[in-house]
């Protein structure tokens, strides 16, 4: 129950990772099973039908439900310790984000179970094939209400970190002196801003079109499928710098600490992160090359996405050079960031030769775009999320994982994805569709296709060591060290692990970048305290950001529904979703005119330690 | 922090901003104004992009009435004003002002959805239904969402008089006001680009 109401941004982001490990391993599920069929010639493992519904389900799911709660699990967890505050700005709406995220999931995968079936038109869900005229049944109808509202809690997560991170920092924290992690998670908020408002609309006119016989994407009548394209890639490519930019910032975090120096360049990384923001939404189009917009339309495109490579070799060079003279340590997490670092080097690369148009004609729909964007999102952002995991745990759970059986975690799992998509490079270029079930014998694809088949098992097996390591370390005592890797450098590392409900006892002093490296040089103990030790005002709990997402979860099962139950009598559908939002839009009427006064924490309770995780 | 200056003679100027919720909330909803910015620019470039797209539906030109249109507008331009005149109320802080100017918006705002109603109902009676032609759907769900929005807002609004009335006006109940009023505002200057794009145009072209 403590959970259901909670609004405490530490127990939020350890909500965000139990639901985002979750549908982890549904997705990761649905890739074992994908890579299942693929492994010889004509399997039959599983059906034409079963197969679109696993691409479609694997890429929405790891995309939505996976890896950007995972990213919301750090950045809540971390972010207002690293700025020195005591809370989000808006503790209530962070609940209510997470939990139209968690329904909105629920409603995607219950799916599965219905008669018609999961989601089947491919993650972009590209219209007309997304249209009522060839999705029939449900599956496309649970895509488009499952992903509005999860939707709708990305949108208000990322309002609210902007806000705690511009009105929240610490005295002397300037922008120039914010961790790396802290600026990519508010470059992210940012794109997030932007780009999923767009996503909205997109949904809500296929939502008309398949529910109210709407016209928006159906050229028959008069509609236009490629605005389709359009208005999802105007979301979708910023979506994936919206996925990078906090592995990014994970990076530079971790290879800073266990290289015992500074980060190398902080100010270009600072606004090579800006640009790379700025310029992701300038590139959206270089996803429709093959549509027919025509050689300007494309040139333009194109070099407005190589152009993305220069701010992104700042960062690359820049991590480089802090590892250079640095006494490096290869912690768990550190191996997952420095292996980070050839990886997406080599997804970046065939990021550029997909960019050049021309080229693009010929990888286009193969596996060499299957291996391109899995070397990016793979590669570069689980990896990322992996590490961050390792270098914060103790901090977040008051337990350091296990190092050693890290390690193998990490082994097992970096050989099995290089094992699973550098081969896919080559299958791309030999002429292997991407979506298709199957495939002939005797056309070269074989052995190549079992090598993947093969790393793929080895990554569910990496995973499975992590899950166990994350039990085995469940059972250990919570006995992390306040700066458990000795090395910390900055304001998380200043207080006990896991922190107090209230984080700071005092609110610290900012003197420098670094801050709490810089004390350490310094030869102080701690931080200097900005305020003097009072009595802490926080908010209470509330159970209204559950029965707010309960009631959209209920508005689009009745939505879906609203031409087919006609058991009590007609459109019942309707009158289901008229009272979910009864629900919501009630909930939301409790929760302006009843004040929350919250409650305080008096100074002679701060002594204790830290929340129960 | 908030708990002494709750009495009304003692409010700060501004006294949405005098804490740091207050703060906080109003720089958050500048930025979920932003946000909102893309969904109509979204909103408004499906539109252009199937607004030629009438099949045997009835053409903006032959369907349009701007007298109709240009009363609403005046209509919801004058009730950005009063909301104005709301705010500088809050700022006076007189409440019994402040509370008839945000009354005098929610009517004004009813006038308007009122007339907007008539305008679907006078349309669909025209043979413009919403699943006539990409252009009717993709103008029904631009201008229903402006007025969803309107309709929202006069919501809101009215519960705020509610509060206003029940608690009067302090660090809590002032940045409710403030932050409503930019949304008022936000829904008008959008208007203000319909008016343009859809009716204007409509009636050009």
């Amino acid at each position: 129950m403590d959970w259901l109401t909670t609004v405490d941004h530490k127990k939020i982001g350890i909500l965000y990772l139990i639901a985002g490990g979750f549908f982890f391993l549904v997705g990761g599920l649905e890739a074992l099973l994908i890579r299942i069929q693929l492994w010889k010639p004509l399997n039959d493992f599983v059906s034409a039908d079963t197969y679109n519904e696993l691409i479609t389900m694997h890429g929405t799911t790891m995309i939505f439900l996976a890896a950007m709660p995972m990213l919301f699990a750090l950045m809540n967890a971390v972010v207002p310790l690293q700025i020195g505050a005591r809370d989000v700005a808006f503790p209530f709406v962070n609940a209510l984000g997470f939990w139209t995220f968690f329904f909105g999931a629920v409603l995607l995968n219950v799916s599965w179970f219905t008669s018609t079936g999961a989601p089947a038109a491919g993650w972009t869900a590209y219209a007309p094939l997304s249209g009522p005229a060839f999705s029939t049944g449900h599956g496309m109808d649970y895509y488009v209400l499952g992903l509005q509202i999860a939707g709708i809690g990305t949108l208000i997560g990322g309002i609210n970190f902007l806000v705690t991170i511009i009105n929240m920092r610490a005295p002397g924290m300037t922008f120039m002196r914010m961790p790396m992690f802290t600026w990519a998670s508010f470059i992210t908020s940012a794109l997030i801003l932007f780009a999923f408002p767009a996503l909205a609309v997109g949904l809500a006119a296929l939502m008309f079109d398949r529910v109210f016989d709407a016209n928006f994407f159906d050229p028959n009548n008069g509609g236009n499928a490629v605005l389709w394209e359009h208005i999802f890639w105007i979301f979708g490519h910023p979506e994936v710098y919206i996925l990078i930019l906090p592995a990014f910032g994970v990076i530079s975090e971790v290879i800073s600490t266990f290289s015992r120096k500074r980060l190398f360049g902080y100010s270009s990384m600072v606004f090579a992160t800006i640009l790379i923001g700025f310029l992701g939404f300038m590139v959206w189009a270089h996803h429709m090359f093959t549509t027919g917009l025509g050689p300007v339309a494309n040139a333009l495109f194109s070099i407005a996405t190589m152009l993305i490579a220069v701010p992104t070799g700042i960062k690359i060079f820049n991590w480089i050079f802090t590892m250079w003279g640095g006494s490096i340590k290869f912690t768990s997490a550190n191996l997952y960031a420095v292996g980070f670092i050839p990886t997406f080097v080599m997804g970046g690369v065939t990021g550029v030769m997909l960019a050049a148009a021309p080229a693009d004609f010929q990888y286009h729909d193969t596996y060499f775009v299957v291996a391109h964007f899995h070397y990016v999102i793979v590669g570069g952002l689980i990896l990322g999320i992996f590490s961050g995991l390792h270098y914060w745990w103790p901090k977040m759970f008051g337990r350091v994982l296990n190092e050693t059986l890290g390690k193998w975690t990490f082994w097992m799992f970096y050989i099995g994805f290089h094992l699973t998509f550098f081969i896919q490079h080559f299958l791309g270029l030999l002429g292997m569709p991407r979506r298709i079930w199957t495939y002939l014998d005797g056309l070269g694809f074989n052995e190549m296709n079992l090598i993947s088949t093969i790393g793929a098992i080895m990554m569910g097996i990496g995973t499975i060591m992590f899950f166990l390591n994350v039990v085995i370390t469940n059972a250990k005592p919570q006995n992390a060290a306040d700066d458990p890797w000795e090395d910390g450098r900055t304001l998380e590392w200043t207080i006990p692990s896991p922190p107090p409900e209230y984080n700071f006892k005092q609110t610290p002093l900012v003197r420098g970048y670094d801050a709490y490296w810089k004390e350490k040089m310094d030869g102080h103990k701690g931080m200097t305290p900005a305020e003097p030790i009072g009595s802490i005002h926080m908010p209470s709990p509330s159970i209204l950001p559950f029965t707010m997402s309960l009631g959209l979860f209920i508005t689009g099962f009745g939505l879906m529904y609203s031409r087919d139950w006609t058991f009590i009598t007609e459109h019942i559908g309707f009158y289901v979703a008229g009272l979910g939002l009864l629900i919501t839009f009630g909930s939301m009427f409790l929760r302006s005119v009843y004040d929350d006064h919250g409650f305080h924490i008096e100074p002679e309770e701060l002594e204790d330690k830290g929340v129960k995780a | 922090m908030s708990t002494h200056s709750h009495a009304e003679g003692h409010l700060p100027h501004e006294p949405e901003k005098a804490t740091l919720e207050g703060r906080n909330k109003v720089l958050g909803f500048w930025l979920f104004l932003g946000g909102e910015t893309v969904l109509f620019g979204t909103l408004f470039s499906a539109f252009l992009a199937l607004r030629h797209q009438v099949l045997d539906g009835p053409q903006p030109n032959e369907l349009f009435k701007l007298s109709l249109v240009a009363a609403a507008t005046a209509i919801l331009l004058t009730s950005s004003l009063t909301s104005v005149f709301a705010i500088q109320a809050l700022h006076n802080h007189n409440v019994k002002a402040l509370i008839n100017w945000l009354i005098v918006t929610v009517v004004l705002g009813l006038g308007f959805l009122g007339l907007e109603i008539y305008e679907f109902y006078h349309y669909v009676h025209e043979g413009h239904g919403f699943t006539t032609s990409a252009f009717s759907s993709s103008f029904y769900t631009l201008v229903g969402f402006h007025g969803a929005h309107v309709a929202f807002g006069i919501f809101w609004i009215s519960s705020i008089i509610g509060q206003l009335m029940k608690k009067g006006l302090t660090v809590v109940t002032a940045p409710k006001v403030y932050v409503a009023g930019m949304y008022w505002h936000f829904i008008d200057v959008v208007w203000v680009f319909i008016f343009t794009v859809v009716y204007l145009m409509g009636k050009v072209v």
